[in-house]
């Protein structure tokens, strides 16, 4: 079996995904509601993070199962007391060592940890959620390949919680250049196997011995390695950078982060 | 009839004295039998398998023909958080394993079944960088000892499981811990500290195994007056770092004891503590008797990757470029396969096995020429390096020696200024893993999410055969995720190991062609051992919350 990449367009990304460019929904919140943290507290538990908490939660806050700080999926916590509670005593039965912060360390890592991982807040444009809408049901033809609440295709990633998985640049970043924000475990495949099948369609996972697919007639598919004499990994979406215009991209990426899953 | 009772009566007896006499079977676990491990390879009484840690049995019921026989005997099932690294000892039918953050369990290697477990509650303020980890126990005589989170050190009678002496190794406040196996020389105990992240200023302790007092202590950073002492300045070497928390090697014919020395603090800023930094980033050299330093030899001067060389120090006799010799392979964190002659600690070879960018090479001392990559720039090998703390292992019959590399793996770093703070992370600055895409996930500490979903593109095992002649592999096999799993090999020229993935492979020792696997479905760290009882040859390995155990099919 060969293994190539297929349609690349240019080189390797180098730059990292740099989560601290990307303005949060917390962040978004504050326009409509009572600033919670200042930016300043936001920075300094920015620091506070990488420094005591990055190494066992990770960088993005989802190495630990079931936790995705980001995110603010915790196994037990709730409000910012929960949160300056476990910090300061520790968890899980003493998995968690229990750390020892000043107050407005405590309350800046809280406050990182509400702001989506964003300490600059750089501002992306966030238009009208309805007038989104329409566009994605619409011009957008998103719905081809996206899924949104059992409605549409399955072949690209569902969005039904979109809004609460993707800050707004990179939202933004996805529409307009897509291949800087396609994770590469979302890549499409193409695969040939010994009996001569194409099958084509986005990977879901892959080790060694196999890998994971679901095919674009959205059938979870799982192939031994063995079993093939061709497998090619494209670099790029499938989709193209978008054709809408400014305010049309911000309407989108306001009705995409209305989308939050099921609650 | 009363013939036939007295038979009965007989055999009655004889049925009672057989469990008897394997209990007598259990003897103590002297020094000497430590010293000549390899005279009785059915039990694995080191963390490395022996002094010189080649992590090599001559167990040869399992050989290349009948690997593919191998089927699981027993699963001991854990409910641990994370990697679970422990090393088990087998000592006469008895098998010593830890689980965390501080537990000892003793059981039958043949089935599984426990005998005791006994249970160290460690401090609430106890404090590791990196997962409550324990990588094992050690056996002298009747006990066996087990380092704590806490940083203290516990004899407990290796039959009950009682704790006999229970002594503080370093300063739970200021985030000292011991993670490693201790090391048994002669009638003493030694451990190293961890706390690297936290700006301790580390050793190497040893005590009378016994009684629990201190016979030797050695830092690793040399205090004002000592020699190395100049390549700190001014009051950094207080809180410098320097952590010992991997099982060391030994020589008996050298009486040196060999360790590696961690990370220097803070971390990731190597501007805020100008000098090489010694003996950061080094292999020590050590008199086994008096902890008197020998000699060192400096991987990473002035390390601002986190590059500890906290490896296993593997030390083998062979001949090399014609000549028979003492030596040591070294296969760095910093992305170097090193040589060196361990009388001394001369520089023989250095060669990189994976993309190496922060430094373009070694000189004729080995020392490298750094090469800092500009702020926001990519450094290969990333943070957790090129291997890591996971055992290799040499064979003597290929001549090979095999580790874990990652590969297509760097980070990204920023130093910052951090003044120390007692028992606080001490790591000026941080690190993001370079990803093909905004937003995607970079490896982890380890892998908790059975989808990988950052990809071979940012990172992906080798398991290299590297010929020590020439610093070049003689084979290698890929792996689409990363592995921290160590290495067993055999003397009918197996080598098993795992990865990430939670595949356990059998792989042949002087071609790499996968044998066998078993998909464990857990990440696979430590390094699988080898054992026999009662004739029949085991293999057991970790993989993520589950002790599997295997033998061939036929064998009970």
């Amino acid at each position: 079996m060969t293994k190539t990449i297929f349609s690349r367009t240019g080189r390797r990304v180098l730059m990292p995904a740099l989560c601290s460019l990307l303005l949060s929904l917390s962040a978004l919140a504050q326009d409509t509601s009572d600033h919670q943290y200042t930016s300043e507290s936001i920075q300094t538990g920015s620091r506070v993070y990488v420094q005591q908490c990055a190494l066992c939660h990770g960088p993005q806050g989802d190495s630990i199962d079931g936790v995705n700080l980001r995110q603010g999926q915790f196994r037990t916590a709730t409000s910012d007391e929960d949160l300056a509670r476990i910090v300061s005593g520790g968890a899980a039965g003493g998995r968690m060592p229990a750390f020892n912060l000043r107050p407005e360390e405590l309350n800046g890592v809280i406050a990182y940890i509400r702001a989506g991982f964003d300490p600059d807040g750089v501002a992306i444009r966030i238009g009208d959620p309805a007038r989104g809408k329409a566009i994605y049901d619409g011009k957008g033809e998103c719905s081809a390949c996206h899924r949104i609440n059992g409605s549409g295709h399955r072949t690209a990633p569902d969005l039904s919680d979109i809004g609460l998985i993707r800050t707004p640049a990179i939202l933004e970043a996805s529409l307009t250049n897509p291949a800087s924000t396609l994770q590469p475990i979302n890549r499409q495949i193409r695969l040939v196997t010994r009996t001569e099948e194409i099958i084509v369609g986005r990977r879901l996972n892959e080790d060694t011995y196999s890998v994971q697919l679901i095919d674009s007639n959205e059938q979870l598919r799982s192939l031994r390695k063995a079993d093939l004499v061709s497998y090619e990994l494209s670099s790029v979406p499938v989709h193209q950078p978008t054709s809408l215009n400014g305010d049309e991209i911000a309407d989108l990426i306001g009705y995409l982060l209305t989308l939050r899953g099921l609650e | 009839m009363n013939t036939l009772r007295q038979l009965r009566t007989l055999l009655l007896g004889l049925a009672i004295l057989l469990p008897g006499t394997q209990v007598f079977a259990q003897q103590d676990v002297s020094y000497e039998r430590i010293l000549n491990a390899q005279n009785e390879p059915e039990n694995w009484l080191t963390y490395n398998g022996s002094y010189a840690s080649q992590r090599y049995s001559t167990l040869n019921q399992i050989t290349r023909d009948n690997v593919d026989q191998l089927e699981l005997k027993w699963v001991f099932q854990n409910q641990v958080f994370g990697a679970w690294q422990s090393n088990p000892i087998v000592v006469d039918g008895v098998m010593y394993l830890t689980q965390r953050p501080n537990d000892v369990i003793a059981m039958d290697p043949v089935t599984g079944r426990v005998f005791w477990v006994y249970k160290h509650t460690p401090a609430e303020n106890a404090r590791v960088c990196c997962g409550a980890n324990n990588r094992g126990i050690a056996i002298l005589d009747d006990k066996v000892y087990m380092g704590t989170l806490d940083a203290h050190l516990i004899a407990l009678d290796r039959v009950n499981g009682k704790p006999l002496w229970n002594i503080e190794v370093g300063d739970v406040n200021l985030a000292y811990s011991v993670t490693m196996a201790p090391l048994i020389v002669k009638d003493k105990v030694i451990v190293g500290v961890g706390g690297g992240e936290y700006g301790i200023r580390g050793y190497v302790v040893a005590y009378d195994a016994e009684t629990g007092e201190e016979a030797w202590k050695f830092y690793t950073i040399p205090a004002p007056g000592e020699p190395g002492h100049e390549s700190w300045d001014d009051e950094d070497w207080e809180h410098g770092g320097a952590p010992v928390w991997i099982t060391g090697s030994f020589d008996p014919e050298l009486n040196l004891t060999y360790w590696g020395v961690g990370n220097p603090g803070p971390d990731w800023n190597p501007y805020q503590r100008p000098g090489d930094n010694l003996y950061s980033d080094s292999v020590i050299a050590l008199d086994a008797d008096t902890g008197e330093l020998k000699w060192h030899f400096q991987f990473t001067p002035n390390d601002g990757y986190d590059y500890d060389s906290v490896q296993v120090p593997v030390l083998v006799d062979r001949e090399w470029h014609g000549q028979q010799r003492k030596l040591m392979l070294w296969a760095n964190r910093n992305g170097y396969f090193y040589v060196l002659d361990r009388t001394d600690g001369e520089f023989l070879l250095g060669k990189p096995y994976v993309k190496v960018n922060w430094s373009s090479g070694l000189d004729d001392n080995g020392r490298p020429i750094p090469t800092r990559q500009p702020e926001g720039m990519p450094t290969w090998p990333g943070n957790q390096g090129a291997t890591n703390w996971y055992p290799p292992s040499y064979s003597p019959r290929t001549g090979l020696f095999y580790f874990n590399s990652w590969e297509d793996y760097a980070t990204i770093y920023r130093a910052e200024e951090q003044q120390y703070e007692p028992g606080r992370a001490f790591l000026g600055g941080g690190f993001t893993v370079l990803t093909p895409a905004q937003g995607a996930p970079g490896v982890g500490i380890g892998r908790t999410n059975p989808v990988n979903t950052w990809t071979d593109e940012v990172g992906h095992a080798a398991l290299l055969a590297m010929n020590p002649e020439t610093g070049e592999p003689a084979w290698t096999f890929d792996q689409f995720d990363v592995s921290d799993g160590g290495i067993l090999s055999t003397a009918t020229d197996l080598v098993f190991a795992g990865g990430r993935e939670g595949h356990f492979h059998a792989l042949d020792a002087r071609t790499g062609e996968l044998l066998w696997k078993a998909s464990l479905g857990g990440q696979i760290a430590m390094a699988p051992v080898t054992y026999m009882v009662d004739g029949v040859q085991y293999v057991t390995v970790i993989s993520g919350n589950a002790m599997a155990t295997f033998a061939l099919r036929g064998q009970e």
